[in-house]
């Protein structure tokens, strides 16, 4: 996965430059299932496989009602210093974490 | 299979029927299946799979801890469900839902309590080991009317539990001689964001990373009177730390007679400290950011798993070069590791291959496997005779 998600993150970043349009181009089916996935094991270890809260906060529609999205892209994107909240910009670009962040207002499917 | 299928339903009934064939607990295990909320119950011996349980609930984050008769399980969850686990009848003995998030739990040196950390509500619940009832409650207040979520929760000697207060940044000591009236000590300001903790072998010496800043913190046990202090103070010299997209975990980490071997936070190190004065004698470079490192039971190797985007390798150490001897690629997302209970083995959970794999600790050759599905922690019973498991 983070193979690609890297020059994927450059490739984006260059598009961005010249087409934007191109750049926010639809995550594609395969890599949403991969987000779900990340979403679930990776996210969940902290915030809980049903994101109901770990050791970060729970990431339910209730808890994220009224926080911009912009915000919380950004929590997702540069982190939050001084607590475990991580940096996931290099292994996600800008697109997918607007996926993964409108899917987390509206409610995470619970598949696995 | 025209022989096997009956043999085996023959040994099902026998086994789930009566209690007249006779055996031990000593080589079983259980492994958490995550995302199901099951338990596998295994043999090391022949590894195999005797039996799966289900109706554990939310077991995204799950640990376990053993009755002294290495008879029963208790599985703590993330959802705050305890379930005290029958290894031989192969079912759930009992089952309280005790809070609404929990991180994990212990058992007392006599085998006559088990406590459990909470997050939510903040703060630690006791229960009788037999009933599950609950005998004290410990809500982890601090400030004005807050409550902080609880981490690290170890037993001890002499009727002792330690803990740590995330959001509070404070180690407490609970003395349970009289299970229904603990006596607390409170250590208070001992640096931001303790994020798990673990406790020697001897119940001594009380250890709690910090994710807030750069450095452990020690309780000696024998010695309270002298507070808790700082060690490996600014490990990170100041430099840029990289991201942890996992909390490493301390308990089980990897304590030699001479050395312990803890994670580096937001570093792809492992420190090694000098258990006589607690000063830092080395580092190891390693793969990716360390998440569990555990010493085989002879204390000559230490094996490691790393955090996403690193946790498809395992690195072996060995304790006398403090060398890295061995990069292995298991497979995708290794979780959690346990060594049988003399070390021969290793058993490795591999999530997102829904695998356990076997691996001998001297030729480092895998040598068996067993499908499970998304397997997390992996718990063998001899942990019930060792303080801090
Ligand atoms: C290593 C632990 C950890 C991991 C892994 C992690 N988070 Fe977080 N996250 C936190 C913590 C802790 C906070 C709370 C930070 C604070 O105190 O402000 C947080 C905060 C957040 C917030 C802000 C919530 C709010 O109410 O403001 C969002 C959104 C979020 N995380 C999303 C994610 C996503 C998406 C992932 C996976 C791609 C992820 N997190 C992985 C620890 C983690």
């Amino acid at each position: 996965m983070l193979k690609y998600s890297l020059p994927l993150l450059f490739g984006t970043l260059l598009l961005a430059g010249t087409a934007p349009l191109q750049a926010s181009a639809e995550v594609t089916a395969t890599r949403q299932k991969e987000l779900l996935h990340l979403l679930r094991h990776d996210c969940g270890s902290c915030h809980g496989m049903t994101l109901k809260g770990g050791l970060g906060p729970a990431l339910l529609p209730d808890a994220l009602a009224g926080k911009p999205a912009a915000t919380l892209e950004a929590t997702v994107l540069y982190g939050r210093a001084g607590t475990p909240m991580p940096p996931w910009r290099g292994l996600l670009s800008e697109e997918e974490v607007a996926w993964l962040v409108a899917i987390l207002k509206q409610g995470v499917p619970d598949a696995h | 299979m025209r022989i096997k299928l009956p043999a085996l339903l023959l040994l099902t009934l026998v086994l789930g029927g009566c209690a007249t064939s006779l055996r031990g607990t000593g080589d079983l295990g259980l492994i958490i299946e995550r995302a199901d909320g099951s338990v596998l119950i295994v043999e090391s011996s022949n590894r195999q799979k005797l039996g799966r349980i289900e109706g554990l609930g939310d077991l995204s984050h799950a640990s376990v801890v053993y009755s002294r008769d290495e008879r029963y399980a208790y599985v703590f969850g993330r959802d705050g469900g305890l379930t005290k686990v029958d290894m031989l009848r192969r079912r759930i003995a009992a089952r309280v839902m005790q809070s609404g998030n929990s991180i994990g739990g212990a058992i007392s040196q006599n085998g006559r309590l088990v406590a459990v950390a909470n997050y939510q509500p903040g703060g630690v619940k006791v229960f009788d080991a037999d009933t599950l009832e609950l005998l004290a409650d410990i809500p982890a207040a601090y400030g004005d009317g807050k409550f902080s979520k609880v981490i690290g929760l170890e037993d001890s000697t002499d009727n002792r539990f330690a803990f740590s207060l995330y959001d509070a940044g404070e180690i407490w000591t609970a003395d349970l001689s009289d299970p229904r009236r603990p006596v607390i000590q409170k250590f208070r300001d001992i640096g931001r964001l303790p994020y798990d903790a673990l406790i020697s072998e001897d119940g001594r010496h009380y250890i709690a990373g910090l994710f807030g800043e750069d450095g452990l913190v020690l309780l000696d046990m024998w010695h309270p009177e002298q507070g808790a202090r700082r060690i490996l103070d600014h490990y990170g010299r100041g430099e840029q730390a990289l991201p942890v997209y996992k909390m490493p975990h301390l308990e089980g980490w990897a304590l030699s007679q001479d050395h312990a071997y803890l994670p580096a936070v937001g570093r792809h190190e492992l420190l090694i400290v000098n258990r006589h004065d607690w000063k830092e004698a080395g580092r190891i470079a390693l793969y990716g950011q360390p998440v569990f490192a555990m010493v085989r039971p002879d204390g000559r190797q230490v094996w490691v798993n790393f955090a996403h985007p690193h946790n498809d390798t395992v690195q072996v150490i060995d304790t006398v070069t403090h060398k890295v001897i061995a990069t292995l690629k298991p497979g995708k997302a290794v979780l959690h590791m346990e060594f049988t209970p003399r070390g021969e083995h290793i058993w490795l959970s591999i999530r997102d291959e829904d695998r356990v794999d076997v691996y001998d600790t001297t030729t480092l050759q895998r040598i068996g496997s067993m499908p499970a599905l998304k397997p997390s922690g992996i718990f063998f019973t001899a942990r019930a005779h060792r303080i801090g498991l």
